[in-house]
Order: structure tokens, then sequence, then C-alpha cells
């Protein structure tokens, strides 16, 4: 690692003024993705303003029709939360299969969102939910939010505080490992909301991150049957492909894991 | 340099270290605790499994700094005296490891998933699923997997017994 | 027999620092004063060093050297070596090129080193490696091994026209053609034996002492043979005389065959620890490994098999091209070679072998002996084809493995090896029972009620290790004898001491060696005290490597207690008056047969060292050392079963089941011999399913250059495995054992790629088979 200077804030004002005094600072969030980056020497940031202490960004809340879920908030945390598994059992359920035991008890929801990897798995709950972020300036919507990959609409200091995920009929996360970082190669999340609209978020596959299928999504709002998206196809030019999927399989999954999502949702 | 403080193995310690100091090299280099080890430099291997705070992580995606003011229990921690803790007899009662490099980290993740999952239910497709961030290249896991279940029946008897 | 005795369950010795975080590792190693060592590393596959300006990092906090391949050649130090001659079909040596610690001219792969940065700390060393300015000229690179040879290719070294080291054959040429053409059916098959990475979890590491008043040099180092490492550092290197070096192999987390080599690090860390007057440590990071430590496999093989109307096997040919990489290790010649073309027999009767082998060097890393080494690629080869050839003719694949066994022992192949032992037709008979396989259509039946396409695979190995008797050896173009040595102390106290020159780094030598002596001599593993690993304490030894520890280390061993036993049944009966012929030794003690007299083992130990009332002519002391050469190699073999289950619209792969039967000879520990099973099946499985070094065809860009990337297998990925065994003892050592260090990784992978085969109809299936090959297999 390069050397930096490290900050560790009580609360959000103390984080951005720590921020903002710094010449090139960056958020330490979990630091699951960013503290091996900066090991390889990828990242020189002057300053690392970790999150960790900050009141404001913990904290689960389920109000009557949404899933309050605080930007510090770890995988771990999600994923054992009751409340949320009670709520939106995809999203428990997701959060359960991000990386390993060990990463779920650091990383955390806001630094995911943040990072915006095409391959993590957070970002297909928030735009198959079509949640809403909210940062310490305004209130993003998920459609607005993922600018491509590790792009998002987040301004220079601009921190997330949290994210609200609206209360689906029903949802599942579906997700088939990358066998070696076993992060996504393709995970889809469909949920069917109250209203009878269908997201349908596939994340790992894009060439610009996570992306929505207009097409699955119109066929399971009139059937939300596995069977009503069997033909509906991604084309492998959108497809992102390297050593452990061509574009052509990868497209081939998105149908496959939206259909199996679609199944497991019930 | 940056003074931090933190419990170790029950321990006050504190020292100095760059800002840029792993949690890893400080245990292995200001406190010479070495049984916890460097495998990778992706968070992937987990041979540098520890507990902070009660729960398992990475030592080598979390920087010292971070860890001023927790708990940290490591390897050398876990037996009293001569006394081994259950995890570790398994791990030898059942032959889990060989050249002992991801032992420590193994302990330790099998410790952690007891600790989340144990009791009654905990089945070998959990232990497998749950040992996700630990690789070890010599015992092809079979062993270790028998070991965490051995030693969660007896972690979770004593449990029940208390 | 003790609780402690041969073929006992003895729980390992060593463990309790293992499990309690005191191993000492070579990292973990402190020395007062030590630095830091970064090296520099080509980020080209090929290029020229035009310059290196080291001024800015010379000039950084902490840095006390800068050090190149031009000061390294200033120093007049020498090569790193191949150790093993081979010669070409004409009868010409192997083309062998320079390998330098740190080049000097040309880097030849991605990650060769070009300089060496010696800080205080290991961030500041790392600080100022991005700072050292290195002026390349881009070269043409050649990554594929079969384009390497073309005409035009760019070249590698000078040394190696067409970048090729040698074509070396094996069999009979013309008896082999004569055979095919009398041929009812010819087989024919192409396969890759895909490149691995073999990652034993530690890194490798060293650390450098020089000290200044006894002009000695001392390494902790990550290695498999203390003694080997020391010999080449010193006859070929040249960097310390062999007596003013000392090898310590500290605990070592794995090797796998990729710590036998003595690698540029340790030498330059060596090196440099008398220039900038520090011990000088480094150790790799995970990245550097894959970069550097010797790769594995990599093999482009033709094969046919012509088998008579009857389905007999009567000849055999093949001809691989093995990828070297850039530069040769100590086994790189004899692993595609002696270690793969003598065991193309396999379990089968043939009398027709012939089988070339061509290696060439390419812009990737070395490439040597893994796990298996040589075995695993015959192996897969074999085993493939005979399930091809079994599809072909329309015969069951069991039935044909039966037709074509080797029935009678011992049996002399048409390529070198002779068989000493075996049954198997035993193997795959309880094979057969423990995997169920009468039950397979059942299975596959409901798995497809499932929506799942279940199969199965074969695959039959036999191999030779316990290398090996030095004069074979010797003919067949080796450097060095493999013989290995021993010593047995025993202290006046009468607890015992053994100093083997073989090295334990997981195998569980501590406890297993400890289990003889405590056998022969009624004494608990608790007064036995395995010593290895040092250079300074041990005389000489080969190391651990080819499954050699047992056959070869421990028979060694047995030699060396023999004496001791011989000495202390005179000593003995002089006390007693007795007759030495009544002497036995039991339960600690050595009594005159038929009569109540006895003594204990440590009152005629004492005895032994007070030396007040020795028999004449016997000189004091309770200590002999052997040097044992075995007489044959030895040949385990087996049977592994496999049962996958695959989901046609993923192409992911399960395996259900996992059936191994192996014949080991006489097995000291089974706790120990099952786990060396169950991690060389996981690695094989890793081969067959998971692992695959990928460089970029073009740039040699190494793809897989971390756990993100190059895909292990981790405990969700295998199944708990099914053992058994069939014995037949080893006739060719005193204590009748084979091995099973490489068993597990030379048999499974035909056995997986077969089971994937039998469950998608599709024979076009290739290592590591990755959800997406098999997907694109079943789907066209």
């Amino acid at each position: 690692m390069y050397s930096f200077t490290y900050h560790r804030p009580k609360s959000l004002s103390e984080a951005k003024s720590m921020l903002g005094g710094a010449e090139d600072g960056k958020l330490l969030a979990g630091g699951q993705t960013l503290l091996p980056t900066m090991k390889q020497r990828l990242a020189m940031p002057s300053d690392l303003v970790d999150l960790g202490q900050v009141a404001e960004l913990q904290g689960i809340e389920v109000t009557g029709d949404a899933v309050v879920i605080g930007a510090g908030v770890r995988h771990a945390d999600v994923a054992s939360s009751a409340e949320v598994r009670k709520a939106i059992p995809a999203l428990a359920d997701l959060a359960s299969h991000i990386g390993d035991p060990h990463v779920r008890h650091r990383g955390t929801l806001g630094g995911s969102v943040a990072n915006n990897d095409p391959a993590a798995d957070y970002p297909g709950a928030v735009l198959g939910l079509g949640a809403t972020v909210h940062t310490d300036a305004r209130q993003i919507a998920a459609d607005d939010f993922f600018k491509g990959i590790f792009e998002t609409a987040l301004e220079d200091g601009e921190i997330i505080t949290k994210i609200s995920f609206p209360i689906p009929a029903k949802a599942a996360y579906a997700k088939f490992p990358n066998p070696a970082s076993r992060y996504s190669l393709v995970g889809a999340f469909v949920a069917q909301m109250k209203d009878g609209s269908v997201r349908v978020a596939i994340t790992g596959a894009g060439a610009n991150g996570v992306f929505r299928v207009a097409e699955m999504e119109k066929a399971l709002a009139g059937n939300f049957s596995a069977d009503a998206i069997a033909n509906v196809k991604v084309s492998p030019d959108d497809v992102n492909g390297d050593i452990h999927g061509s574009p052509e399989y990868r497209a081939h999954l998105v149908t496959v894991m939206a259909k199996r999502a679609v199944a497991a949702a019930g | 340099m940056p003074r931090i403080s933190m419990t170790v193995n029950g321990r006050q310690v504190s020292g100095e270290c760059e800002d840029r100091t792993l949690l890893v090299s400080f245990l292995r280099e200001n406190l010479g605790l070495t049984g916890t080890h460097v495998g990778c430099d992706t968070s992937q291997c987990g041979a540098c499994v520890i507990h902070v705070d009660g729960l398992a992580v990475k030592s080598c995606t979390m920087l010292a700094a971070q860890a001023d003011g927790t708990d940290v229990t490591t390897i050398e921690g876990l037996a009293k005296g001569d006394q081994l803790h259950p995890m570790q007899a398994a791990f030898r009662e059942h032959h889990g490891l060989q050249c002992g490099f991801c032992t420590p980290g193994m302990i330790m993740a099998g410790i952690d998933i007891v600790n989340r999952k144990g009791g009654a239910n905990l089945d070998e497709k959990t232990v497998r699923e749950e040992l996700e961030g630990n690789i070890c290249r010599c015992t092809g896991y079979h062993n270790i997997v028998k070991a965490i279940l051995d030693a969660n029946a007896k972690m979770s008897g004593a449990q029940a017994a208390e | 027999m003790g609780a402690d005795g041969l073929g006992q369950r003895v729980l390992r010795k060593e463990d309790r620092r293992f499990i309690t975080g005191k191993g000492r590792y070579t990292d973990d190693i402190a020395v007062a004063r030590a630095t830091h060592a970064v090296f520099v590393r080509s980020p080209y596959a090929h290029a020229r060093i035009r310059n290196i300006d080291a001024s800015e990092a010379l000039a950084m906090p902490g840095v006390h050297a800068v050090l190149t391949g031009k000061d390294f050649a200033e120093d007049k130090l020498g090569s790193l070596i191949c150790g093993w001659m081979i010669h070409s079909k004409d009868g010409s040596p192997m083309k062998v090129g320079a390998h330098p610690s740190i080049a000097a001219d040309t880097v030849k792969h991605v990650g060769d080193q070009v300089a060496v940065v010696i800080a205080d700390t290991r961030e500041q060393a790392r600080d100022a490696a991005e700072k050292v300015a290195v002026d390349y000229e881009e070269l043409p690179a050649v990554i594929d091994p079969v384009k390497a040879m073309d005409p035009g290719a760019p070249q590698i070294h000078p040394e190696a026209p067409n970048n090729h080291i040698f074509t070396w054959p094996i069999g009979d040429e013309a008896a082999t053609d004569a055979a095919f053409k009398g041929a009812a059916h010819v087989v024919k098959i192409d396969v890759i034996n895909n490149r691995l990475i073999p990652n034993a979890i530690e890194p490798r590491a060293a650390l450098a002492v020089y000290d200044e008043a006894e002009e000695s040099y001392t390494l902790y180092n990550t290695t498999q043979n203390p003694h080997v490492a020391r010999l080449v550092l010193s006859a070929f290197v040249g960097v310390a005389p062999e007596h003013k070096l000392r090898v310590v192999g500290p605990d070592v987390g794995g090797g796998f065959g990729s710590k036998i080599y003595v690698y540029p690090e340790e030498t330059v860390c060596l090196w440099a620890s008398k220039k900038v007057g520090r011990p000088v440590r480094w150790t790799a990071e995970r990245t550097e490994s894959f970069l550097t430590d010797a790769h594995a496999r990599d093999h482009v093989t033709h094969a046919e098999m012509a088998f008579d109307a009857d389905h007999r096997i009567i000849g055999f040919k093949v001809n691989t091209i093995a990828n070297i990489g850039a530069y040769m290790q100590i086994f790189s010649s004899a692993t595609p070679t002696y270690l793969y073309g003598t065991l193309l027999s396999g379990q089968y009767d043939m009398k027709n072998i012939y089988c070339e082998v061509t290696a060439v060097y390419t812009n990737t890393n070395c490439v040597d002996a893994y796990r298996g080494a040589g075995r695993p690629e015959a192996t897969y080869l074999l085993e493939r084809l005979i399930e091809k050839a079994a599809r072909e003719m329309g015969v069951d694949r069991v039935e044909l493995r039966r037709k074509n066994f080797i029935k009678s022992f011992p049996h002399q192949t048409p390529v070198i090896m002779n068989y000493d032992s075996g049954d198997f037709d035993a193997l795959i008979e309880k094979a057969l029972e423990l995997a169920d396989y009468k039950g397979l259509p059942a299975r596959k039946e409901e798995a497809k009620k499932r929506g799942k396409l279940r199969g199965l695979g074969f695959s039959t190995y036999i191999e030779a290790c316990g290398l090996a008797p030095s004069a074979a050896v010797g003919a067949l173009g080796g450097g060095v004898g493999q013989w290995e040595s021993a010593e047995v102390r025993v202290n006046p106290t009468g607890n015992v001491e053994v100093l083997t020159g073989s090295h334990s780094h997981g195998q569980g030598h501590e406890t297993v060696f400890a289990q003889l002596i405590a056998d022969r001599l009624g004494i608990g593993v608790e007064n036995v005290q395995i010593v290895h690993g040092d250079t300074d304490k041990v005389q000489f030894g080969m190391g651990t490597y080819g499954s050699r520890s047992g056959p070869v280390g421990l028979n060694a061993i047995l030699k060396a207690l023999e004496k001791v036993e011989a000495k202390a049944k005179k000593i003995a009966a002089h006390l007693m008056e007795a007759a030495e012929d009544d002497i036995v030794i039991e339960g600690g003690k050595l009594k005159v047969a038929g009569t109540d007299k006895e003594l204990g083992f440590g009152e005629v130990s004492l005895a032994a060292y007070t030396a007040h009332n020795l028999p004449q002519g016997i000189e004091p002391g309770l200590k002999e050392g052997a040097f044992y050469d075995p007489i044959n190699f030895t040949f385990p073999s087996g049977c592994h079963v496999c049962e996958v289950e695959v989901d046609p619209d993923t192409g992911h792969t399960e395996i259900v089941k996992f059936t191994a039967v192996d014949d080991f000879g006489n097995i000291m520990n089974p706790m120990i011999v099952e786990g060396q099973v169950h991690g060389g099946l996981t690695q094989g499985i890793g081969q067959a399913m998971f692992e695959g070094c990928i460089y970029d065809k073009e740039t040699g860009q190494l793809l897989t250059g971390s756990y993100m990337d190059y895909c292990m297998p981790r405990a969700a990925d295998v199944p708990s495995y099914t053992l058994g065994h069939s014995t037949t003892v080893c006739p060719s050592n005193p204590l009748g054992l084979k091995g099973c260090g490489e068993a597990g990784a030379i048999g499974s992978p035909p056995s997986v790629i077969n089971a994937i085969i039998d469950a998608t109809g599709s024979d076009n299936i290739a290592m590591p088979a990755t959800p997406e090959r098999v997907w694109r297999a079943i789907h066209g």
C-alpha cells in the first residue's frame, strides 16, 4: 500500500469535513474491496476516512412499505436480520451469498453500492427492487444511480447514508457464481412489486454493469412464471466476456438465472 | 507514528505503526503473534482469519488502525494453558491439518461457524459452504469438515450443559 | 505391536504447534536487523533491457541497495541448473539456455526479475521498487508451445535454435509401427494436459544471514530439500562453499513439488546479505507465486492405440509437445520424459509402445514437477483413450480394462519399468463395489427426473515412485543419486533422535518416522524426536518429493536402526552374559529369550555411553547412520471412480461421489495415508474441473494471476471421499511400502472427465471442465 493518512470520524459531518480537507481522500466503508485494491497499489488516496464509527449510517428499519438499511450495515447483519428476512427474504438471501463469511462481517451495503462493481450482488437488489439511495445531500432513484462499471451518480464527497428498499409482493435472487472469485458471473434479481409491476435486474453480465431487462419485465407482468421468459434472450453484444465466461454463455445464463429467480419467488 | 491499542487474547496491548499497516502485520510484526498467516493478497485464502469483537474477519483486509479499541482473538489465544479449545482438539483428533499453514485461519473460521450456526442442525453441506473464505491445499477439506462437525457437537453439548 | 506401532492411527506429534499458532515458517523467523528484498519484475514476456536507472530508488528512505543482473554477473555467479540430462533421438544432448537469478540482458517471461531493492521495511522496498526505471525494448514473444517451433518464431535462448530443447524417444518405433499394420481397430485422441499453478498456501520465502566472523551463510528457505539447495547454490551458482553454507527448511507450508527447486529469489537474498552486510528477507506475495513458482503439466499430445479383433491392445503411439517455459528447472527435463513416457503402459499388458516427447521453450514461467509429475499426464492420456476405445468399439469399459490388465508380476513393460507387484482386478472389483456400480442405471434415471445428467467415470493408474535406484537414475541422465540417509542416535537416557534427509512439509514424518522406532524398540513415540530440514544437523539428504519419504527415507531409517539394534544386542548379551542371538527387543527392553533376564533399553544405552563394561572391540556410544539406495522404483496402483451430476442448463458439474481404491503396499499410519489421498484427489479434481493457468496468447500476460481468476477448489466444490485399499506388499523394500503422496492427483483427473463424458454423451470435454465448456459440450 502507498502511504496515506487515516481518519476515524464519529459523525457524518465530521466525515464530510475530513474528506473535504483531504487532497485526494477516499471513504473507507467495510474495506473489503478498497483495501485489496490499495494493497495491489492500484489506488493511492492521500487520506482514508473510515465510516465504521459513524452512528448515522447504522440501523435497519422496516416501515409499512419499505426496508430501510443504513449504508454502514454489514452484509452479515442484513443476512441475519429477522426483520429483513420477513419483509424481503430475497434481500437477506442475497446478502448471505456475498463474498464469504469473513467478508460479510466487514463489508457494508453502502460500500458495495457506491463501488458498483459490475459483478457485485447488491446493485442487483437495488435496481431489482427500484430502491432509493439516500445520500447526505439528496435521494437518488436506483434507475438513475448506476452509471456504468464502477460509476455512479454520486458526486465527489457525497456519502450514501441509507437505502430504502420497497417491499415487493415477491422476489428472489438467483446467482451463478464465478468459480474462482465467487462474485456473480450472472445474478438475476426478479421482483413482483405490490402494484403488479415486475422488475428484472441482472448483475455480473452487463458490459456496462447492472441492467434491467425490459422484455422480461413485460412478459412477467402478464404472466409471472418461468415459462413466460424462457424465450427472452439478451444479446451477447450487450454482455461482457472474459476467461470465466464468453458473452454468449453469460447471455444464456441471464435467461436461465432469471427463470430460476422467478421460480424461486414462487 | 500513531499509537493504537486493543485487547489481544485478553491482554491490553498498544503499539506504534504507520496508518497503512494492516492488522495482520501489526499482530505478526509488532506483537510477534506469528500464528496468523498471510497466504494471498486478494482476501481469499483465509490464512489470516482472526476474531475481532467476536466475529471472524480477514486480518489482511483490515487496517490495524481500524482495530483500535477492539477485542481481538488470534489462534494463540484459544488454548487455556495446556487445555486446547475443542476446535483445536478436533483438528488434531481428525487429522484436519497437514502442513499447518492454513490451519490457524481454518480453526478461527470453524469456531465462528459454530458460534453462528452451531447446534444440532449444523450439517456437512453448511460447513462446506461456510468455508467459502478459507483455502486449504493439503487436506482436500475432508477431515477439516469432520473436525468442525465434531467440535460443533462438543461445543454445542457444552453450551447446552451450561 | 503397541498403540504407537506400525499400521496404527497415531495422532500427529507435530500438530500441537500448528493448532496453537506456534509453527515456525520462514516468514515467522525473526532475526535482528533484517532488511527486506522486493524484486523488480518484467512487465513484458520478452524484452531487451536497455538500461536500468536506480538513482531515484536509491535516494528513497530506508533503501540500502538496488542490485541488478549486471552486479550479479560481475560477481561471477553461475546459472541455476537443470538436474537431468536428456538426449534427443539423434543422440544430441538437450539444448539448455542460461537461467540467471537476475536477468542481465533480456527478460524472457512476465515476472522475470530484473533488479532487487533492499530496504529497512517491506513497504519501503516496495515504494522504491516502483522508482527503479527500467528501459525495455520489447521483443516479439511466443507463448504457444506448438508455435514456438515454427520457423521464424521469436528465439528465446541462442543455445536452443527454434526453441527446441530435445525430442526424446522411448520404446521401439519399428515394432510399434508393424503392430499397427495388423490392427483391427485404431483409436486416436488429441488431448491437452492443462497447465497448472501449484499454490502451496505458504508463499515461497527466504531469509539469508551472513556471518562476517565465520565467513558463513545461513539460509532459511521454503524448501523440500535443503541439502540439494545447498549443493546447487554452492556447486553451480557459487554463492558460498558448501561448508560455509547452512540451509534450513523450517516448517514449510506445503510444497507439492514447487519447493523442490532452487529459485532466483533465495539465491539473490544470500548474495545480497553479504553485499549489504545485513540479513535479507523476502516473502512472495501471492501474485509473485502465481508468476514465478514453477508451473506444471502443459502437454499437447496426439496418441493412437491399436487393438486386435479381440480388443487386446497391440500397439500404442504417442507424440507429446511439452512446454518447458522460459527456463529449465531441476526436473524440467525428467518430468515429461522418464516420469511420463515410462508409465504409458499403465495397468495394461502392452507389447509395443513408442513415444516421442518434444520439449520447447516459450516466453512463460518455468514448468516442472508438481504432485504426480509426468504420471498424471500419462494416466490422463491412457484412461481417456481406453474409455474412448470402449465407446468406439462398442465394448464395456470395465471389461476392456480387465481384458488388458497385467495379470502376473514381475512384469517388464516395453518402456523401461519393471513392475514388481499389483493386483489390478482386485482394485477394480473393490472400486465397483464401493461405488455401487450396479446401482448406476437407477441413479441416472432418478437424476433425469430432476433434470440432471448423471454419469460415472473410471480411471486406473500405476505410478512409479520411491525415487529411485541411483545407478538407474545415473544411467538415464540424472545428475545425482536418489538414495536417502538417516542417523539414529540413542541418548544415554534411552530416548532417541532420528536425523533424516527427508523433509516434512505436511506429510507427518515426525509421527510416522517415530512410529517405526516406537514399533521396533517398544518405546512410545513421545520418546522419539525426528530431526530434519537443517544441513547443520543432518549429514545429507535428497529431500521429499516423488512419494519417496516412505519407500526410501523410512527404509534408510530402518537400516540405521537395525545397526543400532545389533549393537544394543551385543552390549546387552555381554551385560547379561547371554548369547547375542538370544537377545530380543520387546516393550522397551532387551530380553534373553526364554529367561526372565532383561535390561531396559535405557540401561543398555547408558552402558553404551558409560563404556565401563563393553564387549571386546565395541566402541562406546549408540549411534548409527545409513544410506539406503532402493533396488527398484515402487509401483502404487489404484482404481478411481467419479460420479457426477451435470446441470444441463448451466453446465455446472457436481461430484456426487468419489471412490478411490489404492494399493500402497504396507501402510504405516492409515490416518495419514488417507489424508494424503484426500489432498491428492482434490488437487486432481482441481485440475479436472477448476484450475487452468492462462496466458494471453499474444502478450504473454498471466491472466490467472490471483485467486480472483485462478480457481482453487474450495470445500463446497468437493465431496467427502470414499476410500478403500487392496494391498499387495511391495517386494522391493524391507518395509513393503509403495508410497501414497501423489496417487490421488494421478488417478483422479481422467475419472472426472470420463464421468462428465458419460453424463453428457459428449467426448469433447477439455480440462478444466468449466461450466461453460460442459454447457458447450452438451449444446454443441
